[in-house]
């Protein structure tokens, strides 16, 4: 596969309060033409802040380093006027809440009649026709009268179509959906989902998502990357990390999902929380939660090592637990509340 | 059977709201909560799940008194909510809390972590001598499964997970019966929402709490609840037993919301097409059932008629005309 982004050694520093504060420390990543690569992690392990680092959107308070080069080009320390014309046009990005993105003042027509000026030069009623175009290819039907109204007329679902309409008006050949479907019910959730899938396998666009649901990535992505603390600590296909995830924190999370079906069973948690950013661990930052961590993993930082040609783990200890399958929570017998309640206490 | 906690009797809200864009703007009304009927027992707990907009937050804030019916009662120990202001509404106040989503907007960044679960105290309890204060806020810390050292913390040095146990330990100081959890889990990851689950799970053991517990995470709403109400624009269109409603979900917006849960378990099964066509404007209603503009059944009838929510049985209750109510239930009834 054609690598379309290549991130290396990627750093981020924030200037806080007269300290510098790390909070990317050296990120390497690939995605490739077309495919859709999964980013999961504890809240503030640095998900959102990869892809603003790499399109240049942090504040002025952030010093990068690293490279990033997208189709051959380096985009760190970019000029902005490069930038502008990179971001929309290759790369388009999706935030979290449309209602924070989207203008409120404006309406539809005028925001997505902007991203056509700007990365396609369309004007006028080519700008019109093909804004028509696609409010409709993302499933708003209506499209022409949907045109004249604001925001806050639309339901979340429908802004959020309205966003990817946006991010998909440069035609962009990658597309970052960072939280594209968190506030949505199941159903609008599938829609916006087969939506995304359907555009990257019709224009062969390559998708990141970044999303705390992992049944979410499990079910849109091929190969799927773990943070933690503002470190990579695993990569592998889709069915490989679901299946046989290695690193410690990856066997954590998946243990500590509720099922959909079969008896309730008191959940599974993570013990302790996220270390601060400023109060990193000397060692392993997962070391102080982590069931496994032995004296090695106090004392010095574990690199991100390859365990085969489609698997990177960071953590000294993966080679004692190589391909066992995902720890299952154990059921007890069959419930109702008054034995439910015995049971999960 | 005991009376309920918490009742609702045909609880309504409508807002007045301005329809389309000037000049061509009108008024029209929104039906936030149209008839909702529920009872929470007491120590047990109610999911309440539907697409963004249904009237959930909504529904919540009316249990609480926070928000005034246009139509409809809530009953809270047997007894009607109080008028605002007076003596009662203070006691009944105490004894029903409100637990919201975003636990760093719901703290002020001003206050250390003792402070805030102490602020709520002091107001209802400034009789309260400064060791008997400092007692029921270390108590509450504790109940939560805080450490003493968090106390002196501002909010902002707090992990997600840390934040959302202040937001309880301050709702619980002040030993309430009710709490309405609304999102309480939506913005942490997994092992976090995991903890804090097993958190209420535990807290409900041991004080006797009830819950109404609303959430857009059905995994976590199946993991948690008694019995569930699903809401789509307005109305509960399907109520049950948490595990029978999981397993066999009558309604079929019900059973399209259970098949789009994405799960890591189940990846790769094939899935039903999603729905077509989006939730309509709460402000522009389709007539008959509301949800037939999405539903794979609809037929004329359902354009004509409002599918009354009748008993099918084993506690359910379903909204569809093509769910046969339980002949022995509507005997019962009639
Ligand atoms: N503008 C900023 N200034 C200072 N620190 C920042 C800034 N933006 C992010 N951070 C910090 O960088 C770290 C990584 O944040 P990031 O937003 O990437 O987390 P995330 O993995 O996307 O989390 P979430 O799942 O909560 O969105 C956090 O510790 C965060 O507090
Ligand atoms: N103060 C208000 N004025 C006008 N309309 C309102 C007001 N509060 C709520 N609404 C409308 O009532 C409906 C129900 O809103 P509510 O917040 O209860 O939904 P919800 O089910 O909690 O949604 P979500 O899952 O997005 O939180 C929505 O259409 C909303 O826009
Ligand atoms: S390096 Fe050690 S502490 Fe870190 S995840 Fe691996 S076993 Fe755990
Ligand atoms: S009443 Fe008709 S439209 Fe409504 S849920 Fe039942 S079949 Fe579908
Ligand atoms: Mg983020
Ligand atoms: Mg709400």
């Amino acid at each position: 596969m054609d690598k379309l982004v290549e991130i290396r050694g990627l750093t981020v520093d924030f200037a806080q309060g007269g300290r510098s504060i790390r909070a990317l420390h050296g990120i390497d990543l690939d995605v490739g033409a077309g495919e859709a690569v999964g980013l999961v992690g504890e809240s503030g392990s640095g998900k959102s802040v990869t892809w603003l680092a790499a399109l240049g959107l942090l504040p002025g308070t952030a010093s990068i380093r690293g490279s990033v080069m997208l189709d051959g080009r380096q985009m760190v320390g970019a000029p902005r006027s490069m930038l502008e014309t990179l971001r929309g046009r290759r790369v388009a990005m999706i935030f979290q809440d449309p209602s924070s993105s989207l203008n409120p003042v404006f309406r539809i027509g005028r925001q997505i009649g902007e991203a056509l000026g700007l990365h396609r030069g369309l004007k006028g009623a080519a700008a019109e026709a093909e804004a028509k175009r696609l409010l409709d290819r993302v499933g708003i039907a209506n499209g022409a009268r949907r045109l004249r109204d604001y925001p806050h007329e639309l339901s979340g679902g429908m802004n959020q179509r309205v966003m990817i309409a946006m991010a998909l008006a440069g035609e962009p050949d990658l597309l970052i959906a960072d939280e594209p479907t968190t506030a949505l019910d199941a159903t609008v959730q599938a829609q916006i989902l087969a939506l995304l899938q359907e555009i990257r396998h019709e224009s062969g666009m390559a998708i990141v998502l970044i999303s705390h649901d992992l049944g979410v990535v499990a079910e849109n992505v091929d190969r799927v990357c773990v943070m933690y603390a503002g470190r990579l600590v695993e990569e592998a296909a889709s069915d490989t990390l679901f299946d046989r995830p290695r690193h410690p924190y990856t066997r954590g999370l998946l243990a500590a999902l509720p099922a959909l079906d079969g008896p309730r069973t008191r959940l599974v948690s993570i013990p302790g929380s996220v270390p601060e950013p400023w109060n990193l661990p000397k060692g392993c930052a997962f070391a102080p939660r982590c069931g496994e961590a032995d004296e090695a993993c106090h004392g010095s930082q574990p690199p991100l090592v390859p365990v085969n040609a489609a698997e990177r783990v960071l953590c000294f200890r993966t080679r004692y637990f190589p391909d066992a399958p995902a720890s299952q929570p154990q059921p007890v017998p069959a419930l109702q509340d008054a034995a439910f309640r015995e049971a999960v206490l | 059977m005991t009376a309920p906690l918490l009742e609702a009797r045909s609880l309504t809200r409508h807002f007045v709201v301005r329809q389309g864009s000037w000049p061509a703007s009108h008024k029209a009304l929104l039906r936030a909560v149209d008839g909702v009927s529920l009872s929470v027992g007491k120590g047990r707990t109610l999911g309440l799940v539907g697409e963004s907009g249904c009237g959930k937050s909504t529904t919540g804030r009316l249990l609480l008194g926070l928000l005034d019916p246009t139509a409809g009662e809530v009953l809270f120990e047997g007894q009607p909510l109080a008028k605002a202001g007076s003596a009662d509404w203070r006691r009944q106040r105490q004894l029903m809390q409100m637990v919201y989503q975003d636990p760093l907007g719901a703290l002020d960044r001003r206050l250390k972590v003792a402070e805030q679960i102490g602020e709520a105290l002091e107001i209802h309890h400034p009789e309260f001598s400064r060791s008997i204060h400092r007692d029921r806020v270390a108590a509450a810390i504790e109940a939560v499964g805080l450490q003493a050292h968090h106390a002196d913390r501002y909010p902002h040095e707090l992990s997600g997970g840390q934040r959302q146990r202040v937001v309880l330990a301050r709702a619980l100081i002040l030993q309430p019966r009710l709490l309405v959890c609304d999102e309480p889990i939506s913005a942490l990851d997994v092992s976090i929402q995991a903890q804090v689950v097993n958190l209420l799970l535990d807290l409900q053991h041991s004080f006797g709490l009830t819950y109404v517990f609303i959430s857009h995470d059905l995994k976590v709403v199946r993991q948690i609840s008694h019995d569930v109400a699903v809401m789509y624009l307005g109305r509960i269109v399907e109520y049950g037993g948490a595990e029978s409603l999981f397993h066999a979900p009558q309604h079929p917006y019900t059973q399209a919301l259970l098949a789009a849960i994405p799960s890591v378990q189940q990846r790769g099964i094939a899935r039903p097409t999603p729905l077509q066509g989006d939730p309509p404007d709460p402000a522009a209603p389709p007539s008959g059932c509301a949800f037939r503009t999405r539903c794979p059944r609809a037929v004329q009838i359902c354009a004509e008629a409002m599918p009354a929510l009748r008993e099918t049985g084993g506690g359910r209750k379903v909204a569809c005309h093509f769910v046969e109510p339980d002949a022995a239930a509507g005997l019962a009834a009639a």
